[in-house]
């Protein structure tokens, strides 16, 4: 039987009492769970029968470093956030987690034993955000090539002016506005 | 070299440029002989940072890139994008958007032939990675028709860039109704035709029957998605269990892998993707023809909201100040699920964008699945995959 975001919930909360709801102004809702719970939190939502939350649809990092409007409800102002979007083929319903990792040492524990195509996701998270995922088989980057410096999706990414070699700015341009307003 | 003796492992390189990997894939392959025993992908050599510059765009500027998320299937990943956006605009009365429904029609028609062409690809590029080259000119040749009525609409036979956020950018060409239904016949007869030639084929289905079989369990594990997940039997389709834009109003099958070859077979085998694919385009048809049966005509009144074709005043107006907050929106692709998760801080700029693809989950089972294959049936694991590498990269 499909269940609503609020019984899903409180199926989670009874577990983990530390377990939050977070929701966005246009409704979006969402458990927000500490890094130190989520392997928990995820082991129970895929085994709990009756949520059985088999598939993860995806697993999307998120820099809330520029973001005032969200930033209320986190736990941290300038947090990385992990979002699992979960969907159970059994019962046809479906919920978002997020886990808040802090800047400055950013870890989630992996799920890639629970679900297994987490491991690209989080190598892709890995890559793109530098976050830290303990547990994970084989932790590199995937997108971008071994030896490149940074992450680009962060917001306060530092373009790199060259790479093996080659200039990547051209005369007279400057990065340092970032994207064009 | 003894290749009996444990220890005799050759690790070689398959790809980035190799005909049979579609792309620019790399597979770091350790064989034992002719068979594998690890099989390392590595990914990114197309990597284009898409997300990253949807950052910098404002949101009706994203459109043409979604085109080139995957090349194959440009009108299905726009269809993916704006609906993604329309569900964030939905969740304010301000910003929500009434979108026409002759829009929402011709939206599914063009889906739908968009995933006919693309499995038309899939198909016949597998058929000529098993060693069959006729099968695969039948199939492009096809694919030719629906790019032609493509261009005669939009202009582009490859990268569309039709759908806009509000609707579409142009109305349907004169005279595209009577085309694609005449377009629709000759397809029907050319797949009847497709099928006799190669389906039964001994060589083809010893090919690929029993072969890097995937348990419905590990399908789902793995985010394998759409004809990969139903190849292994089970039974979800975006369309007919979430349907978005108007595909509850469509009456269509959803085929599923049942060890279509036989005794060799074993379900959620390579032979299996192929006839789900090949049923699929089948039923597309049958979508198709519902569409064009269904489709209000044309107003020739951009705004109508039954005939017209895009409400672009009031997108505009909407895409200036969006509803702040997030929504992950689900499409059923050819290569299966493709998501938006966006992210908006209310301003004209995105504030993140993440696309979930088909293809890039379908590379996270290969670490899993093809040590004990061997070489060959990798080719054809690749094949009925249908992986397409600008999506894995991005």
């Amino acid at each position: 039987m499909a269940l609503s975001f609020d019984a899903i919930f409180a199926k989670v909360q009874v577990r983990f009492p530390a377990a939050g709801a977070g929701s966005a102004p246009n409704g979006a809702r969402w458990i927000e769970v500490q890094p130190s719970e989520a392997l928990g939190v995820a082991t129970f939502l895929k085994g709990d029968p009756a949520l059985s939350f088999d598939s993860l649809c995806c697993l999307s990092g998120i820099d809330l470093l520029r973001f005032p409007a969200l930033q209320k409800d986190g736990p941290s102002s300038d947090a990385l956030v992990c979002a699992y979007d979960l969907h159970s083929l059994e019962h046809r319903h479906e919920v978002r987690v997020k886990v808040f990792a802090s800047r400055t040492r950013p870890e989630v524990p992996s799920v890639e034993s629970v679900w297994g195509v987490a491991g690209y996701f989080e190598r892709e998270i890995f890559d793109l955000l530098g976050v830290e995922f303990p547990g994970h088989h084989d932790l590199r980057r995937i997108l971008t090539p071994q030896d490149w410096v940074g992450h680009p999706l962060r917001k306060d990414y530092v373009y790199p002016e060259a790479y093996a070699g080659v200039e990547l700015k051209r005369e007279g341009q400057t990065f340092e506005s970032g994207p064009y307003k | 070299m003894n290749l009996e003796r444990e220890g005799d492992y050759i690790t070689l390189s398959m790809g980035p440029h190799h005909p049979a990997t579609h792309g620019v894939l790399r597979l770091e392959v350790t064989t034992d002989g002719e068979v594998i025993r690890a099989c390392k992908p590595d990914i990114g050599y197309l990597h284009r940072s898409i997300e990253k510059i949807g950052e910098c765009l404002e949101w009706y500027q994203f459109v043409p890139y979604t085109d080139r998320v995957d090349y194959v299937c440009s009108m299905n990943s726009n269809h993916a994008w704006v609906c993604a956006v329309e569900t964030l605009l939905a969740s304010s009365e301000e910003t929500r958007l009434a979108i026409p429904e002759r829009a929402e029609y011709i939206r599914i028609l063009f889906a739908e032939l968009n995933r006919i062409s693309s499995h038309m690809v899939g198909l016949g590029s597998m058929t000529m990675d098993m060693g069959a080259f006729t099968p695969f000119l039948h199939a492009l040749s096809q694919r030719e028709f629906i790019n032609d009525i493509f261009e005669k609409t939009c202009g582009a036979r490859l990268t569309y860039n039709y759908m806009c956020v509000g609707g579409l950018v142009r109305d349907l060409h004169a005279g595209a109704e009577n085309e694609i239904r005449a377009m629709l016949e000759g397809l029907e007869k050319a797949m009847i035709d497709f099928n006799r030639l190669i389906s039964s084929n001994n060589i083809f289905k010893a090919r690929l029957a029993g072969v890097a079989a995937v348990s419905a369990e590990d399908a789902v594990s793995y985010g394998l998605v759409g004809p990969n997940l139903r190849g292994s039997g089970v039974d979800f389709d975006l369309r007919r269990d979430k349907p978005y834009g108007l595909y509850e109003r469509f009456r269509f099958d959803v085929p599923v892998g049942k060890a279509y070859a036989g005794a060799d077979g074993r379900l959620g085998d390579c032979y299996d993707r192929y006839v789900v694919r090949l049923l699929e385009v089948l039923e597309s048809i049958r979508i198709c023809r519902q569409a064009l049966d269904q489709m209000p005509p044309a107003s020739g009144v951009e705004d109508d909201p039954v005939g017209g074709w895009c409400v672009a005043k009031a997108a505009q107006k909407a895409l200036r100040k969006p509803p702040v907050g997030e929504v992950y929106f689900r499409c059923e692709n050819p290569r299966g699920e493709t998501g938006y998760h966006i992210v908006s801080d209310g301003t004209k700029f995105p504030y993140r964008i993440k696309i979930r693809t088909g293809s890039f989950t379908a590379m996270s089972i290969f670490e899993k699945l093809v040590p004990g294959l061997m070489i060959a049936d990798l080719v054809a694991l690749i094949g009925s995959f249908d992986i397409v590498l600008p999506e894995v990269d991005r």
